[in-house]
């Protein structure tokens, strides 16, 4: 197609060039036909986008730059990005991202879809990311001018801005009861109650650093939880696994015996599987920690228990600026089937919420604080009990002062008796 | 225009949405009842209800980067060839739901033909989860969209094929921030180099305690510069992990030729088997080289092809690493063991073999 010449000329992109063939979908091609076949404004601006973009690759150095930009009643949602080379690509001198977030468990209709892209074509560049690594839709390339009728429009089809910033963030949940018998928790329930709740501290950041909920159903963690999220809550069940022996059966008959030996039973972390001389299995519920490897490969055989909940870690993270971090056990089990289950999660997020508040110094994450005044000092802070789920192993170092041992004892067998419906003597 | 149109709309705080109103109907009459799964062949996942209810889900991979275009194909095949439900999964694949089975071929057809993937599930390598790179990051050391398709290309066919011991995850980030996280390859960027410092911006830019308490070893302080007040940065005991940069945009840390890429190796959120784990160094000093990464894209070939051809069954890339030994891993990928694969981190003391096993 010949270029009008009333158009701006179309900068060269010889390096993004190289990047449209192959096999894999191309986010270049799909760029070129903004430029080329988008509304009048998309065409502009990702024309200057992608010269930018072939500068980068040119010259080996990003150039974006922050700033500021919200939109009414907002404290953060939007990532402004302002060029450092709008002298030569001036139509992308903005190009902020508004973070929205999505259905929980990312489900769409294709008519959504259209929607989102209509508002998207009129309002920014065109150009909308299924999802950022936060959990958003980044709906990419806006000016800021543009921010607040695009926000509104997203706002009024039921859409809200995610977090950015010391704030609460956007959470994920996986797919969960939807589409997987794996599922150990109403995911869709807690993802949304929970974050639902702190509004607040997403849309008005006020926190010392960021928080982030994830929840996953089982132990496979398909959102990554553990590691990136603050406060993740994870699907399990503390009565025996559901076997059917004549799956089993069926499952050892067409893989074999000693295929199902190498990838199940040798493969359980805690040596709680035998396969009996009959083909079937031999169950140590008591030494599962519910890995779900086995699960994962004998699909119709086995399946999680009846009496479900979940288990809280806390204190995931990346890098900066002690090291990364996985989540710390804190809450080994809870039950989250009734309204009142759903409510004491709530109230235990919000006491973790308010402890990293008052106590995280700026720009540190709830699982450095720990590292730094000790998990003790959380555990009394939020009022859970110690617990030997929460450790690989007890203490090796010999460097702690143990002269109220005798009381701390004393309260652990008091729990235990509690715990079995013994009446404590003290009370 | 009368006055009302002239006051900010006042937002309404929704939160989170509802998915109910976009799943598709057969997720939403088995919520919480399903019963079994399995995959009848790469791409296809085939769900069953305790109700008896069936669905049968394609996942396609995507360029997650997507213009309104690509967006409207993707949903006029959910129309044509599905339910009119989708979703996405955390590593930006799309997946169409149909509850008859006859929908699975044509629907495959259709992705196929618009030239999206049909794979990512099972034993197969699935789409990297990336960042933002020079597209539109702010602090980006590299690019994230172009590295992904680089290496995406490379892999097509480990996306479509579950011919992989078990799931490998790949990662990619463009900052040591790390925000692709751990996966059983990570391709992260790696600075080499202090950073340079414009000393006529730091006094008006950056909040000059803030950044001195950033920094992970104390290499920061403050310091008067040609009569300015700036920051300086003690060179012998930086380590080069560019956390002063974001606060502080004139302490440039990256360079066209310093700004390097490593990989990583063996890390893993599943709790499946073995706990989760965080990768490890595999290599580092790798040149940032756009527009194909072509010295990433070998090294990442080799440790798919290695971890392909010994892994067992089900192993992930970290717990093959485990049975084999360090050693047989280098050997094995022709990659070099030096200094720098020892930590020296807090806590590093336990990475290392305190006792006698030792792989020959």
């Amino acid at each position: 197609m010949k270029d009008d010449a009333s158009k701006k000329d179309i900068n060269p992109t010889p390096m993004l060039d190289e990047l449209e063939g192959g096999k894999w979908p191309s986010f270049v091609t799909g760029l070129k036909r903004l430029r080329d076949e988008g509304t009048p404004n998309n065409q502009e601006m990702v024309n200057d986008l992608l010269g930018q973009l072939n500068h980068s690759y040119e010259e080996r150095l990003g150039f974006w730059k922050g700033g500021t930009l919200s939109v009414f009643g907002y404290g953060g949602g939007i990532i402004p990005r302002f060029s450092e080379v709008a002298d030569r690509f001036p139509a992308s001198k903005e190009f902020h991202t508004l973070r929205v977030m999505p259905p929980a468990g990312y489900h769409y209709t294709t008519d959504l879809l259209r929607q989102m892209a209509d508002v998207w074509e009129r309002h920014g560049s065109g150009l909308i990311a299924f999802h950022g690594q936060s959990g958003d839709i980044m709906f990419q390339g806006c000016s800021s001018e543009n921010a607040q009728p695009a926000f509104d429009e997203l706002n009024a089809m039921g859409f809200d801005l995610g977090g950015a910033g010391p704030a609460l963030r956007t959470a994920m949940s996986c797919v969960g009861h939807a589409r997987c018998e794996q599922s150990c928790y109403d995911e869709v329930r807690a993802h949304r109650s929970i974050i639902n709740k702190f509004l607040d501290e997403m849309h008005r950041p006020a926190l010392p650093y960021k928080f982030k909920f994830k929840f996953s159903g089982c132990a496979n963690d398909c959102v990554n939880a553990i590691h990136r999220a603050d406060f993740a809550v994870i699907g399990t069940w503390r009565d025996d696994m559901k076997v059917n022996q004549e799956k089993v059966k069926e499952h050892v008959a067409e893989k074999g015996r000693k295929y199902t030996i190498d990838t199940v039973i040798s493969m359980c972390p805690t040596r709680a599987l035998s396969l009996n001389d009959d083909d079937t299995l031999d169950v140590d519920n008591r030494s599962c920690v519910r890995c779900m490897h086995c699960i994962n490969v004998m699909t119709k055989a086995l399946s999680p228990g009846d009496d479900k909940g979940v288990s809280i870690m806390i204190g995931g993270k990346r890098s900066l600026k002690v090291g990364d971090l996985m989540g710390t056990m804190i809450v080994p089990f809870m039950k989250l089937d009734t309204d009142e289950d759903f409510e004491a999660l709530e109230d235990f997020a919000e006491t973790c919420i308010e402890f990293f508040a008052d106590n995280a110094l700026e720009h540190e994450r709830i699982g450095e604080t720990i590292d730094r005044i000790g998990l003790p000092a959380f555990l009394e802070a939020v009022e859970v009990d110690p617990d030997p789920n929460m450790v690989n192993h007890p203490r090796t170092s010999s460097y702690v002062r143990t002269d109220d041992f005798d009381e701390a004892a004393a309260e652990w067998f008091e729990k235990k008796a509690r715990e079995a419906g013994l009446t404590v003597s003290a009370e | 225009m009368n006055d009302q149109s002239n006051k900010p709309r006042t937002p309404d705080e929704v939160g989170v949405p509802d998915p109910f109103p976009y799943m598709h109907p057969t997720l939403k009459a088995n919520y919480g009842n399903w019963d079994w799964h399995d995959r009848p062949r790469a791409g296809v996942l085939h769900h069953v209800s305790k109700s008896g209810d069936e669905v049968w889900t394609v996942r396609a991979g995507t360029q997650r980067q997507m213009d309104v275009f690509t967006i409207r194909t993707l949903a006029d095949i959910g129309d044509n060839f599905a339910d009119g439900h989708v979703r996405f999964t955390t590593r930006s694949n799309i997946e169409y739901m149909v509850a008859d089975e006859a929908k699975v071929a044509p629907l495959i057809e259709a992705l196929e033909g618009a030239g999206f993937p049909v794979g990512g599930t099972g034993a197969s390598v699935s789409m990297i989860s990336h960042t933002q790179g020079w597209l539109h990051c702010d602090i980006p050391g590299t690019d994230a969209s172009g590295v992904v398709k680089s290496l995406m290309d490379e892999l097509h066919k480990d996306f479509v094929e579950e011919k992989m011991p078990n799931r490998v995850r790949i990662t990619t980030s463009c900052c040591q921030i790390n925000c692709g996280g751990q996966g059983d390859i990570a391709v992260n960027v790696q600075y080499t180099k202090p950073p340079k410092i414009n000393h006529d911006l730091v006094a008006n830019v950056c909040e000059r305690p803030a950044v001195v308490a950033r920094c992970p070893v104390a290499a920061i302080r403050p310091a008067m510069v040609d009569g300015k007040p700036s920051l300086e940065v003690d060179e012998k005991k930086c380590v080069c992990c560019g956390a002063c940069y974001p606060p502080c945009p004139p302490m440039q840390i990256n360079g066209a030729e310093s700004t390097k890429i490593a990989i990583w190796v063996g890390g893993k959120h599943s709790n499946a088997r073995s706990k989760p784990t965080f990768h490890k160094l595999a290599i580092a000093n790798l040149p940032n080289n756009p527009p194909h990464w072509p010295e990433v894209r070998d090294v990442v070939r080799k440790i798919v092809d290695a971890y392909k051809a010994d892994a067992k069954h089900w192993e992930r890339m970290g717990e093959w690493i485990e049975r084999i030994g360090w050693s047989r891993f280098f050997e094995m990928t022709d990659l070099a063991f030096t200094k720098h694969h020892l930590d020296t981190w807090t806590g590093s003391r336990k990475t290392m073999n305190m006792s006698a096993h030792v792989h020959f």
